[in-house]
């Protein structure tokens, strides 16, 4: 990766451009021709870096509700229990976490209703309920790209 | 929940995947729905303008990209009146990318939490410690995966009801 693509990603992790000849917008932001930009987004793509480019819609911005649980579950069951809550398609992460509350998973759903008819079926159906409900109460900060450092020397401008 | 066409839907659906690798990504979108390219482009900004997204851009895989380590930090902060602020300072560290205030229980004494990103646990322990001392929180700890049992994004369109 130099630094020519570390320009890019910056560029199209803040905002891909949305309009009919997206790689000629970015070349022009970096100082490249239409053809590189675009070879070197699809190199960065093939190679795994990009994991993919499009929407990150909110759940709350097309109105579903989303929250943070957590369960205390003996370690011997744990695995059995993370299976009961990742068939759930509501449930996009869940990780076992070093602490008493061992078991964090973040869940979605259309409203609250379905939100805690969910997490009561898991409480039930492990045997180690009531799960925890940590919805947010307050935002202070999402920050979902991550700025590379541009070495100044030899940058293309 | 929103009022989608089912238009609206489909092109919902194709933004929540991966653009297609291609010069005119819109304009294949487009033709796979039998839209035009023009419609799909115009529909695209609206749902930004409406904040159905919150972004739209590339989703790196942050361990290739050398962002390897990170930690759930938890802050206990009994006094209500002292969120709003010491939320906001924690929330202002460049390693940290989400900041949030969350219910506390008899057995879970934490009001706010930040995920915290750097290149080893130990240097994710390291930062948390300095915007304890910084900040002036001292009860807080740090909670680590050990193991990922899931990791996926919503696919809220496959699940979109329709009327018509």
């Amino acid at each position: 990766m130099d630094d020519i693509d570390r320009k890019i990603l910056n560029i199209i992790q803040t905002g891909f451009p949305v309009t009919e000849a997206p790689y000629e917008v970015i070349g022009e932001k970096v100082g490249v021709p239409e053809d590189e930009a675009f070879e070197r987004v699809k190199a960065l793509y093939d190679g795994k870096i990009i994991r993919r480019i499009g929407a990150s819609f909110d759940s709350r911005g097309i109105g579903w509700t989303s929250t943070l649980c957590a369960m205390k579950v003996p370690k011997e069951h744990i695995e059995d229990v993370a299976k009961i809550v990742s068939a759930y398609p509501g449930v996009t992460h869940n990780y076992e976490r070093n602490h008493e509350y061992n078991l964090w998973f973040t869940f979605i759903a259309p409203d609250l209703a379905a939100v805690e008819k969910g997490l009561k079926e898991i409480g039930d159906k492990s045997g180690f309920g009531p799960v925890r409900n940590m919805p947010m109460i307050k935002k202070f900060k999402i920050k979902v790209d991550f700025k590379f450092k541009e070495k100044k020397e030899g940058a293309a401008q | 929940m929103i009022d989608l066409t089912r238009d609206e839907v489909k092109i919902c659906a194709k933004l929540q995947g991966s653009l297609p690798m291609t010069k005119r990504p819109f304009k294949d979108i487009a033709e796979e729905l039998g839209l035009t390219e023009e419609e799909v482009i115009a529909k695209t900004k609206e749902f930004g303008e409406k904040k159905y997204y919150r972004r739209f851009g590339a989703t790196l895989r942050h361990q290739k990209a050398g962002f390897t380590a990170n930690g759930m930090g938890i802050w206990c902060v009994p006094n209500e009146a002292d969120r709003q602020r010491l939320g906001e300072a924690l929330a202002a560290y460049s390693e940290v990318s989400h900041a949030y205030e969350r219910p506390s229980f008899e057995d879970w004494p934490y009001h706010l939490f930040t995920m915290i990103h750097g290149e080893s646990d130990d240097e994710v322990r390291q930062i948390a410690k300095r915007m304890s001392d910084e900040v002036g929180v001292a009860d807080y700890d740090v909670l680590f995966s050990i193991r990922e049992f899931k990791k996926s994004s919503m696919q809220y369109f496959d699940y979109w009801p329709l009327d018509d």
